[in-house]
């Protein structure tokens, strides 16, 4: 990383913490936030996270380390998650988790060269009703059929991408 | 079965004001003869653990809302918080008087981050009314509730792991005693309370405990929701009284061709057919309201694979039974698919799921041997000498 562009993220960290605070209690929602903006939470993050709260490095990495959304590996821009749990698999997730592997080019646990994209498992979200069911960031699509998976991706891809048909960076959520 | 759900069809802030005229003691009395249980699936009396922390002396006490709903084939907890956010709130704050506290928080699970834009504003509403703050609607009672987001794990659903993830630190369970009603949050008493089991509470505030306990059972009184998917023609959310049959509920979801029916998620038990008259009610199958109906063809090796690989997925790894124990479970299964599983070796693994549920420190390693325990009981004929 640049140093000027460490220097910023140092910068973000603190602002961070004067929002949702200086103490343990704000370990998580810190992270979550980081992660948000960054789609990584990398060791100098874990550093100056772990400066400002007053912890060990090594206590943020386990934190880190131990929730689903969160991790050290860095993610693309749009993170799909689609639901692998029972109702969902009933419901045909195999051959959604086909077409997005065959349309991205990339497996599960992989993100797209270009870091648009990361493809992730997720355990039951509470979508069980109206499966199979995926997550894009934050924002839910249901009922998800082989063929929605190609529009789902453009939608992404209209939102940020070299084509953006936006030029700003918006998430979609 | 009415058209519109009880819970629905609530007269809004009534049970919050019926709570603020009435006594402390009072309060508690009420939902203590409504004889309400906890709507999470552990059936723990929400009186009493009211009580506990009404009792305890201490500077802060918390109300937590448990809205980590993520028991597969849960999501009833996601249909109220999207519909009558209002009705949560007003339960923390019922809570909150009961108990004495000043601050609720509601964990919501990161899978539901779409659901706070909502949860935030039905807030800012309530506290530009005078429903939450430092003095709520006059009575001198303040409360206050913020939303703190969860970062994907199941295991925060059990309430001394979601303590530890408010704190800051990996969300594994602590040991029991002491309780949260004890030594909580940041040390603190806190109560940890479902959704369901607030919303109830405030419809209880509302229209009394008689009402309450009109329907249901001796031992589960009162409504419930379920979460019911799977293969039937109607999925989706249900209010049925508690004590209702398997049965009859698969009749109003039309799903009566079922084979087997898994009741209270991965960590239930599955049921088949020929004990459909059993009832839902926590004296015979306790739940949380989670309902995955099997029809007739469905591959129960298959859904114990998928089950058995969530829970090796989202064991918190700390106690050796369930780290150990899931993976060797799931394992069990594939050797069961593949058609190369001994009957010497079953009843190894099957004594290998009694052990974790003895010997598992929280509900997830004790309960995850349920659903592998329950299938090989019943689908003997079925699990075994596969032709893979």
């Amino acid at each position: 990383m640049l140093m000027t562009e460490r220097e910023r993220c140092a910068a973000e960290i603190q602002a961070l913490a004067g929002k949702l605070g200086r103490d343990r209690t704000s370990l998580v929602p810190i992270l979550v936030e980081v992660k948000r903006k960054y789609h990584r939470i990398d060791s100098y993050a874990m550093q100056v996270i772990g400066d400002l709260l007053g912890i060990h490095p090594v206590e943020v990495h386990s934190v880190v380390s131990f929730y689903a959304f969160l991790g050290d590996r860095p993610q693309g821009r749009f993170v799909i998650r689609l639901c692998r749990t029972i109702s969902c698999a009933m419901q045909g997730k195999d051959r959604v988790m086909r077409q997005l592997e065959n349309d991205l080019g990339i497996r599960f646990g992989e993100t797209t060269a270009d870091g648009s994209f990361t493809l992730e498992w997720a355990n039951c979200m509470g979508m069980c009703d109206q499966g199979p069911a995926l997550l894009v960031n934050d924002r839910i699509f249901t009922r998800v059929t082989p063929e929605q998976v190609h529009e789902i991706l453009e939608e992404c891809r209209r939102v940020f991408g070299v084509h953006a048909a936006e030029a700003k960076e918006v998430h979609l959520a | 079965m009415s058209a519109i759900p009880t819970y629905a069809a609530q007269v809004p802030e009534a049970g919050l004001k019926a709570a603020l005229a009435a006594s402390r003691p009072g309060l508690i009395s009420e939902i203590a003869a409504s004889g309400l249980k906890g709507r999470g699936g552990a059936g723990f009396p929400t009186s009493v653990k009211w009580n506990f922390a009404a009792a305890a002396q201490a500077e802060r006490k918390f109300v937590i809302c448990n809205a980590d709903e993520g028991e597969p084939g849960t999501f009833k907890d996601r249909v109220i918080l999207m519909e009558h956010p209002d009705l949560v709130f007003e339960g923390m704050t019922i809570a909150g008087k009961a108990i004495g506290a000043r601050e609720g928080i509601l964990f919501l699970r990161g899978e539901y981050t779409y659901l706070r834009g909502g949860l935030e504003h039905a807030l800012a509403r309530r506290r530009e009314q005078g429903l939450l703050g430092p003095d709520i609607l006059g009575s001198g009672l303040a409360f206050d509730i913020r939303v703190f987001m969860g970062a994907g794990a199941y295991i925060c659903g059990e309430e001394t792991a979601l303590i530890e993830c408010l704190e800051g630190f990996r969300g594994e369970p602590r040991n029991r005693p002491p309780f949260p009603v004890d030594t909580g949050y940041l040390g603190f008493p806190s109560v940890v309370n479902n959704v369901e089991t607030l919303a109830w509470a405030a419809c209880i505030m509302a229209n009394g405990a008689q009402w309450f306990r009109s329907v249901g059972t001796e031992k589960s009184t009162g409504r419930k929701l379920f979460s019911v998917s799977g293969d039937c023609r109607r999925p989706g959310v249900y209010e049925f009284p508690l004590g209702i049959t398997v049965a009859q509920l698969l009749k109003e979801v039309d799903g009566s061709d079922a084979k087997a029916v898994q009741i209270g998620g991965a960590a239930g038990q599955c049921v088949p057919a020929r004990d459909f008259g059993r009832t839902l009610a926590f004296e015979d199958i306790p739940t949380g309201g989670s309902v995955i109906v099997f029809g007739p063809h469905r591959d129960m090796l298959a859904v114990l694979h998928n089950f058995l690989e969530f829970f090796a997925d989202e064991s918190c790894g700390q106690c050796t039974p369930c780290r150990v124990g899931n993976p060797r479970l799931l394992d069990g299964v594939a050797q069961l698919q593949a058609g190369t599983c001994s009957m010497a070796y079953l009843k190894e693994l099957c004594a290998l799921g009694e052990t974790m549920q003895i010997a598992s420190k929280c509900g997830l390693g004790q309960s995850s041997p349920n659903a592998f325990l329950s299938v090989v009981a019943q689908f003997r004929e079925e699990i075994m000498g596969r032709m893979s």
